[in-house]
């Protein structure tokens, strides 16, 4: 198995995806969630908001470097471990690939831009509107790049006769059947996630409350009520899409929602199933043991009523199904969504009825580890994406097995990258750390508050140091 | 112009942009580095980071894009040089990731290290040399065809003079083109402690520049004669035309008139030379296999790209030009004037 070029390609690819991800949820949700903080601050006149603003960006420079070169590498990778994929894809979806490139380039223009202009500007709203092609950028990146994804999932706008590809149809193949589902859950994810660890580093402020200046406390808790409120909106968002992208696997991919749900034969009023183990029996045949059985969820989840057919697993052949594992990745990133739901309603609808205090322990607890869960799902819901769509790279057209490179050095490469993401990742969260513990917001509101009679230049540290 | 020509002259332009802005940004940390071990880095670092800070993420994009419009434009471009250089293409990846973080982390993050200086400075010139391989590699004889699989020849382009004729050429390059760039910035700046130190390298490297070109153009004979030819077809004027933009630029400097003149003959230097070294390459991206009149990408993926580029260039030439703008060619910043 480890001199397979094929289960390591497939191994180096997926580190490199699953590396990458982490910094590049953050890049496209970071912008965001800065814009809207550096809005209500102009608009309120709250220096606070416009503070949370500028820390927010000084710690997403530093992740966005990790995202570029991580980016880079999974783009040059597509074409060094999957050759032959590579081959089709520039003949079939080159375009979104290319587009993306563009949003990418106008992003890093804008967001140089950005960081060094804060205070350049008479007119601060300007600055605010620099901003606005950073997050059309990020966004559109991730768009372009999802398109990519959604063709490997339902390849379309093409023919192959006797072997070659004919009458392409670029912009069919990048609006393929999974786009709208996909692109949009991607997207409003991260904005799900970043809002969410942007709630958990208000939240751990808010958890060592004892150490915390007045000022600060006030300052934090600003930043809590802005990101739940955005993580409240985006997990309903999500949630909302995740219901349709389960209803676009039913019909075009059903062997992928089925190896997801453990669902063998064809029913309708079907069961959903949560948890659980397998058990092997001597047929062949599969006992779930220890699950959550849901009655009718299934159906409904799939087509929106208890009495929807929903195509088992056993209607496919065993060479064209996904591995079962894919079952806990689906129900980690089900689960936790609904757990991002549940705490900032919870937050919110305590803030709003005042009947319970939202800044409890408990609560903030609850907001804290939502973060890292966050991040979590997103790993999960993508392992779900990839390894639920094996045995094919392009669904229906092209095995994974038929894509890979045939090197014999991708072995070595794994351990190359692997030590290189180690390093970068160790290395990434030490500096995040050093650069917030040298400059907390206490002292930073310090110097707010004396600098406070001259307004406008020097209201603001250095972003440099 | 047919879409291939077109497809392939607006990737060379690409790859042609990466190789002036990502020389300055290669060059500059290896200079960073250089005045920092020599403890002159208090005349020449900050005037370094201040150009570089806003830059040099648009500079990985270059690179970016050209791989990925080649696999658009050319998609068996990526079946061959993907199958075989995983291996050198993925060091290159290694250090590029390992100088953009380390960028990041030293100068947003504040960790002002020596050895986050050093790995600056020492990607800076190894990854121009890793990636000039595959100029050599492109002229053919490194890669062979077997019936199911592409193989790549490392030791035998190892074992090739040429090839690290090339390689220094790479290294002597990024060193000139930076030096010459600086000299202008600083000047620029009126920043009277680094304007003479960064002439002094530029005028050094001016030096081994020629004599390593020389050494590539006629070292070709023997590499790719099918190139070679190419070249002495008419087409030898490219290069002498380069070689007087080489003059002009160090002439200029030496006699310390007009920096940004000099360093518009540097880019032109390079762009003759860029241009005419592609032009007589044609029509192979990778001798003897990758034709670009065979592997062109079908009509409506090709028109489809055209059209994008188009697009993407209304939208980027106006960004460019505000960045250039607002960071180049603004006074105040430049010599460090105005608040950030």
């Amino acid at each position: 198995m480890f001199n397979d070029p094929v289960v390591l390609s497939r191994l180096l690819t997926g580190l490199t995806l699953a590396f990458h991800i982490i910094f590049a949820t953050i890049g496209v949700g970071v912008p965001l969630m800065v814009l809207a903080a550096e809005f209500i601050g102009l608009k309120r006149k709250d220096p606070d908001y416009i503070l949370l603003a500028r820390r927010w960006t000084r710690g997403y420079v530093v992740t966005v470097a990790v995202g570029v070169v991580t980016g880079t590498a999974i783009g040059l990778q597509l074409s060094l471990l999957w050759p032959s994929l590579m081959q089709v894809a520039g003949q079939t979806i080159a375009l979104p690939l290319f587009m993306e490139t563009f949003a990418f380039f106008f992003e890093a223009i804008f967001l140089g831009i950005y960081l060094y202009t804060w205070d350049r500007f008479k007119n601060p709203w300007l600055h605010w509107l620099i901003g606005i092609p950073v997050v059309i950028g990020a966004t559109a990146s991730a768009f372009f790049i999802t398109t990519v994804n959604s063709f490997m999932n339902s390849p379309e706008g093409f023919k192959i006769v006797n072997g070659t590809l004919t009458q392409i149809e670029p912009l069919k193949a990048m609006f393929n059947t999974a786009t709208p589902t996909k692109a949009t859950h991607v997207i409003v994810s991260a904005y799900l996630t970043v809002a969410f660890i942007l709630a958990a580093i208000a939240a751990f402020h808010l958890l060592r409350k004892k150490t915390l200046s007045a000022a600060e406390t006030a300052y934090h808790k600003k930043a809590l009520r802005l990101t739940v409120m955005a993580g409240l909106i985006f997990a309903f968002s999500t949630a909302l899409v995740g219901d349709f992208s389960g209803k676009y696997l039913a019909k075009y991919q059903p062997e992928k929602l089925a190896a997801a749900e453990w669902h063998f034969d064809t029913t309708s009023e079907a069961e959903l199933i949560f948890g659980g183990i397998l058990d092997q029996q001597e047929d062949g045949s599969y006992e779930i043991k220890g699950a959550v059985k849901i009655p009718y969820a299934l159906s409904i989840l799939a087509g929106g009523a208890p009495n929807t057919e929903v195509i088992g697993l056993n209607e496919f052949a065993k060479e064209d199904q996904a591995p079962l594992i894919v079952h806990y990745f689906f129900d980690i990133m089900v689960s936790i969504g609904m757990y991002l739901t549940a705490i900032s309603a919870l937050f919110i609808l305590a803030f709003r009825l005042k009947k319970l205090n939202p800044y409890n322990k408990w609560i903030l607890r609850g907001v804290f580890i939502g973060g890292p869960l966050a991040m979590i799902s997103i790993e999960a819901g993508w392992m779900y994406a990839e390894i639920g769509r094996q045995p094919w790279t392009l669904y229906g057209i092209m095995r994974t097995a038929d894509a890979a490179t045939t090197s014999t050095a991708v072995g070595p490469m794994l351990i190359l990258f692997s030590a290189l993401y180690l390093l970068l990742g160790t290395i990434c969260t030490v500096v995040l750390l050093r650069m917030f513990k040298k400059n907390t917001v206490g002292k930073e509101l310090q110097e707010l508050a004396e600098n406070h009679h001259a307004r406008g230049e020097a209201m603001f540290v250095d972003d440099n140091k | 112009m047919d879409v291939q020509t077109l497809g392939i002259t607006v990737l060379w332009t690409f790859l042609y942009g990466y190789l002036i802005v990502a020389s300055i940004d290669f060059g500059a940390g290896f200079y960073a580095f250089y005045s920092k071990y020599t403890k002159r880095d208090h005349l020449t670092n900050r005037l370094i980071l201040r150009y570089l800070s806003p830059v040099w993420e648009v500079t990985n994009v270059f690179f970016v894009f050209f791989f990925v419009g080649l696999v658009g434009f050319f998609p068996d471009s990526a079946y061959y040089f993907g199958t075989a250089l995983l291996v050198p293409a993925s060091i290159v990846l290694v250090l590029i990731a390992i100088r953009g973080s380390f960028y990041a982390f030293a100068n947003y993050g504040s960790n002002d290290s020596m050895f986050y200086t050093f790995l600056y400075g020492a990607t800076g010139l190894l990854i121009p040399a890793a990636m000039s391989t595959t100029l050599t590699i492109s002229q053919g004889g490194f890669i062979r065809k077997t019936n199911d699989t592409v193989e790549f020849l490392g030791t035998k382009l190892f074992s090739n003079f040429y090839s690290w004729t090339v390689v220094a050429l790479a290294i002597v390059s990024v060193l000139y083109i930076s030096a010459m760039f600086l000299l202008f910035y600083a000047d620029k700046a009126k920043d009277e402690g680094a304007t003479p130190l960064i002439r002094k390298w530029a005028l050094f490297w001016s030096g081994p520049t020629i004599l390593v070109c020389a050494l590539v153009f006629f070292g070709l004979k023997n590499q790719a004669a099918w190139h070679y030819e190419n070249i002495l077809n008419g087409n030898w004027w490219w290069f002498a035309a380069s070689f007087l933009f080489f003059l002009i630029a160090v002439t200029l400097v030496y006699m310390k008139k007009n920096y940004g003149i000099a360093f518009v003959a540097v880019m032109l230097q390079y762009a003759v030379a860029w241009f005419g070294y592609g032009y007589t390459h044609l029509p192979y991206i990778l001798y003897p296999y990758i034709d670009i009149n065979k592997a062109v990408v079908n009509e409506t993926m090709a028109s489809a790209l055209v059209v994008v580029f188009i697009f993407g260039l209304l939208l980027l030439i106006p960004a460019l030009y505000l960045i250039l703008r607002l960071f180049l060619f603004d006074n105040d910043y430049v010599r460090g004037k105005s608040s950030k």
